[in-house]
C-alpha cells in the first residue's frame, strides 16, 4: 500500500522521460523522410521479417553512396502488428516528423489511410496488396499500388495457364483456392470475366483463415474436381500447407500456380524443402534470385563494414520485393528533387515523382514500370518462376496480361 | 472522482445517489472537462491529438462492454463483431441514403443493439465460459456474413468508403475537429453510463451480477435485464464501430476481428470491472501502452542494442513488454486501475496522519 504512490511516481517519471526524448527528435537539414510501416510481428510476420530489413538495407545503401541529389534519406520503420488503429497513429506520427512519402503495409491499412493520404497530400504505396481499383490515379490520387494488383495477378495467372495448356482454355477446368478474406476475394471478378471470354470452367475453393487446415479442400480439388490447373491465392503459413497437401494427394505441383504471397523461399522450406515442391509455379512482382547488381552492392556495403550480409538476403523473393519498394520511393524522391531544382520536396512533389517513374529497372529487379497520373499501377507486371532443382527458375519474362480487361474493371469499380 | 471527504455523513438516499458527493467533485469534473475540451485540443500537436482520438473511441467501447461484463456479470467475446455491425449499418446508410451522422450513429447503435440482444438470448440458460463460447460463435458468424453478403459489405473487398461527418456544412477533417466530435459522444457515453448504473436498471444489473437466483427472488425479471444489458452494451459497441468508420473514412470488417474483442476485454479487466473510471483507465492503458513502450524503447534501446538490430528488436520487445506490464499491473492490483486509483486516493485522504 505504502509503496504504491512511489511505484506510480516512478512509472510516471519514466514515461515522462520517454516522452521528452521521443519528442526531441529534431529534423536536420538536407534530409528527406520516408515513413515506413512494416510488420515484423503479427500475422504477416513471415513476410515482414524479410521485407523490412531489405527496405532498411536499400535506404542504407543509398545513404552510403551519398544519398539522393544531395539529400540523405531518413527512414523510420514502425510496426503495427497488422492492426488498423496503430497504423493510423503511426501515420500521424510520421506525418508530424515530416515524411513526404509513406509505405503502407496491409490491405485494411491501405484502405483506412487512403483518405488521410488525400487530405494531407502525401503519396503512399501499397505494393502487391491493397485496393485493385487504386490503379486508377484519378480516383485514388495519392495511393500507388506500384506493383501488380490482385486483378493484374489474376489476369496474369490465366494468361500463364493458357500458354501452359497449349494456347486455349476452351473446356479446361481451373480451381481457384483462396484465403477467405477480402484480399482473397479480390481477384474473383477478373477471373469470372475471363471465364466468359476464354471459355474455361472456374470453381473457387475458400480456405478459412488462418488456413492451416485444408485437407478437405485439397481432396475436393484433386479427387473430385480434378482441375487442369490450380491457382493458389494464400497468405502466411497456408501456402506451405497447400503444397504439402497437394503432394500428399498426389496432384502434380507443376499444375499449381501460387500468386505473389504464396511464392517465397520460406513457403518452400516450410512445405518440406525443394524436392517436395519441385515443379511448383510462383508469381512475383520483383525479380527473384541473387543475380542483380543491387544485391551485390548491398553485400559489398556489409563487407565494407566488416559484417556478414543478413540472413534475410537468402529469402530472395521477399527481400527483392523490399528492395523494389524502397527503390521506387527513392526514385520518386529523386524525380521530385530533379523537378523542383533541389528544394526540399513536399508530398505533392513526390507524388509527381512517382508519376514520372519509367524505364527504371534496377538491373532487371524492377519490371518495366510506366507509372502515370492516370495509371498508378505502372502496368501490372509479374514474372512466373518454377521450382526446379533446388531453386526458382524463371519461366516467363515480365508479363502483363489482358491489360484492356483489367483497365475496364478498374474503370468500372465505383 | 477527484475529491477528499473526511468521512461518510450521508443521511438520505438522495445524498447517497448524488453524482457529486461534494462540491469539490463538481469543480474537479468541470476543470477536467475544461482541460480536455478546450486546452488539450488547442495546445497539443496534431499527432498527440490523433492518439487521443483513438483513446476516445476506445473509451466508448470499453464503457459499453463494462456495462455487460462489469455491471451485469455476463461475458461477450463478440464485441468486435457488434462494432462491425454498427460500422456497416452506418456506411450503408451514408452511401445509399446520404444520411448525416446524427442519424447513422444512433442507427448503427440500434442495429448492433438488436443483433446483440439476439446474441444475448443464450445468456438466460448458459453462464460464464459457456456464454463466452456462444458470443464467440456470434463473432465468427457476423464476420462470415459480412464477408459473404455483398449487400452488406458492398462488394468483394468488403469495405465501404465513407466521407467524414459534416456539421453545419463544414466537413470535420482535422484531428482536432474530430477530437471534439468524438469528445461529444464520449461525454454522452460517460454521463449516460453513470446515470444508468445509478438507476433502477443499473441496480437490477448489479443484482443479477452478484447472484442471479437471489435477484430473481426479489422480483427482477432476469431474462429482461440480461437482454437489456446485452442490447445497451451492443449499442455502445455499434456506436464505437460507427465512430471508427467516420474516423478512418472506411468500414472494413477486418478492423473488428476477434483480437479487437479481446483487446476491449483486456481494457475493462485491466481498468477495473464495474467502474466507469476503470473503463476510461483501461482504454487509455491498452491504447497508449504499445505507443509509449515504443517511445521508451526508441529512446533507451540504443543504449543496450546496436542501432541496426533495433529495428528488429523494438517490435518484438514491445509485445513482450506489453504482456509483462499487463501481468505486472494485475499482480500489483488484481482489481484493476480503478482500485489502484482508489487505494492511492484513500492513502492521501488521511495523509500525512495515517491511522
Amino acid at each position: 500500500m505504502q509503496s504504491l504512490p512511489r511505484i506510480m511516481t516512478g512509472v510516471a517519471a519514466s514515461v515522462a522521460v520517454g516522452l521528452c526524448l521521443a519528442g526531441g527528435v529534431a529534423a536536420q537539414q538536407k534530409e528527406v523522410m520516408i515513413g515506413g510501416q512494416c510488420d515484423r510481428t503479427g500475422p504477416t510476420q513471415i513476410v515482414g521479417v524479410v521485407i523490412c530489413p531489405a527496405i532498411q538495407d536499400y535506404i542504407d545503401l543509398v545513404n552510403s553512396k551519398g544519398g539522393v541529389e544531395g539529400y540523405k534519406i531518413k527512414y523510420n520503420e514502425l510496426d503495427n502488428e497488422y492492426k488498423v488503429p496503430p497504423a493510423v497513429e503511426e501515420y500521424q506520427r510520421q506525418k508530424q516528423e515530416g515524411a513526404v512519402s509513406m509505405m503502407i503495409y496491409g490491405t485494411p491499412q491501405a484502405q483506412a489511410l487512403n483518405q488521410k493520404l488525400q487530405e494531407d497530400k502525401i503519396p503512399g504505396t501499397s505494393p502487391g496488396f491493397g485496393i485493385s481499383a487504386s490503379a486508377d490515379g484519378a480516383r485514388y490520387p495519392y495511393l500507388f499500388p506500384v506493383a501488380a494488383t490482385y486483378w493484374s495477378q489474376g489476369a496474369a495467372a490465366i494468361q500463364f495457364i493458357k500458354d501452359k495448356l497449349g494456347g486455349s482454355l476452351k473446356g479446361k477446368k481451373i480451381a481457384y483456392v483462396y484465403y477467405d478474406n477480402p484480399a482473397g476475394h479480390e481477384p474473383l471478378p477478373i477471373l469470372e470475366d475471363l471465364q466468359k471470354t476464354e471459355g474455361f470452367e472456374l470453381r473457387s475453393f475458400a480456405v478459412p483463415p488462418p488456413g492451416l487446415e485444408m485437407g478437405a479442400q485439397v481432396l475436393d480439388i484433386t479427387q473430385r474436381y480434378r482441375p487442369d490447373f490450380v491457382i493458389d491465392h494464400l497468405f502466411g503459413r497456408s501456402p506451405s500447407v497447400a503444397i504439402k497437401e497437394y503432394k500428399r494427394a498426389g496432384y502434380p505441383l507443376s499444375k499449381v500456380l501460387g500468386l505473389v504471397w504464396a511464392s517465397a523461399e520460406a513457403d518452400i522450406d516450410a512445405a518440406g524443402g525443394w524436392q517436395v515442391a519441385e515443379g511448383y509455379h510462383t508469381m512475383s512482382f520483383a525479380g527473384v534470385g541473387d543475380d542483380y547488381p543491387v544485391r551485390q552492392e548491398i553485400k559489398a556495403m556489409y563487407k565494407a563494414q566488416g559484417k556478414e550480409p543478413p540472413k534475410a538476403m537468402d529469402d530472395t523473393v521477399m527481400y527483392n520485393r523490399g528492395l523494389l519498394i524502397a527503390a521506387l520511393h527513392v526514385e520518386a524522391i529523386r524525380n521530385a528533387l530533379k523537378a523542383n531544382g533541389g528544394k526540399p520536396p513536399t508530398g505533392e512533389d513526390v507524388k509527381k515523382g512517382f508519376e514520372q517513374i519509367h524505364d527504371f529497372t534496377l538491373g532487371g529487379l524492377v519490371p518495366p514500370l510506366n507509372v502515370t497520373a492516370a495509371d498508378h499501377e505502372g502496368g501490372g507486371w509479374v514474372q512466373i518462376y518454377t521450382v526446379k532443382g533446388g531453386k526458382f527458375v524463371k519461366e516467363t519474362d515480365w508479363i502483363h496480361a489482358y491489360p484492356e480487361l483489367v483497365a475496364a474493371a478498374v474503370k468500372k469499380a465505383e | 472522482m477527484f475529491h477528499r471527504e473526511s468521512g461518510v455523513f450521508k443521511t438520505s438516499y438522495a445524498a447517497d445517489m448524488a453524482l457529486y458527493p461534494l462540491p469539490i467533485a463538481k469543480w474537479a469534473v468541470a476543470a477536467f472537462a475544461g482541460l480536455f475540451i478546450v486546452i488539450v485540443p488547442l495546445a497539443l500537436d496534431e499527432y498527440y491529438v490523433s492518439i487521443l482520438d483513438l483513446i476516445l473511441i476506445a473509451v466508448i467501447g470499453a464503457l459499453g462492454l463494462n456495462v455487460l461484463v462489469g455491471y451485469t456479470g455476463q461475458i461477450s467475446i463478440g464485441h468486435g463483431a457488434f462494432m462491425s455491425v454498427g460500422a456497416y449499418t452506418a456506411a450503408n446508410l451514408v452511401v445509399h441514403l446520404g444520411a448525416p451522422f446524427w442519424i447513422t450513429i444512433p442507427a448503427g447503435g440500434l442495429m448492433a443493439a438488436l443483433i446483440g440482444g439476439v446474441v444475448g438470448i443464450p445468456s438466460l440458460r448458459i453462464k460464464g465460459i459457456y456464454l463466452a463460447i456462444a458470443t464467440l460463435a456470434a463473432q465468427l458468424i457476423i464476420e462470415w456474413t459480412i464477408n459473404h453478403v455483398p449487400a452488406i459489405s458492398g462488394g468483394v473487398q468488403a469495405s465501404i468508403q465513407v466521407p467524414r461527418p459534416s456539421l453545419f456544412g463544414t466537413q470535420l477533417k482535422s484531428q482536432t475537429q474530430l477530437y471534439l466530435f468524438l469528445m461529444f459522444f464520449v461525454v454522452l457515453a460517460v454521463v449516460g453510463t453513470s446515470n444508468l448504473v445509478r438507476s433502477r436498471i443499473g441496480r437490477a444489473f448489479i443484482a443479477v451480477r452478484d447472484q442471479d437466483i437471489a435477484a430473481e427472488i426479489i422480483g427482477i425479471n432476469i431474462f429482461r435485464y440480461k437482454l437489456i444489458a446485452f442490447a445497451i452494451s451492443s449499442f455502445y459497441a455499434g456506436v464505437t464501430g460507427v465512430l471508427y468508420t467516420y474516423y478512418l473514412g472506411i468500414a472494413n470488417y477486418e478492423q473488428f476481428q476477434i483480437n479487437v474483442s479481446i483487446d476491449y476485454l483486456a481494457m475493462i479487466i485491466i481498468g477495473g470491472l464495474g467502474s466507469i473510471l476503470g473503463s476510461i483507465f483501461g482504454a487509455i492503458f491498452v491504447t497508449l501502452l504499445p505507443i509509449v513502450t515504443r517511445w521508451f524503447l526508441e529512446a533507451f534501446g540504443g543504449l543496450i542494442f546496436s542501432q541496426a538490430d533495433l529495428a528488429n528488436i523494438i517490435p518484438n520487445l514491445r509485445l513482450l513488454l506489453f504482456g509483462a506490464l499487463i501481468i505486472f499491473f494485475l499482480v500489483v492490483e488484481p482489481e484493476g486501475f480503478n482500485r489502484l486509483w482508489r487505494n492511492i486516493r484513500n492513502y492521501f485522504r488521511v495523509w500525512p496522519f495515517s491511522y
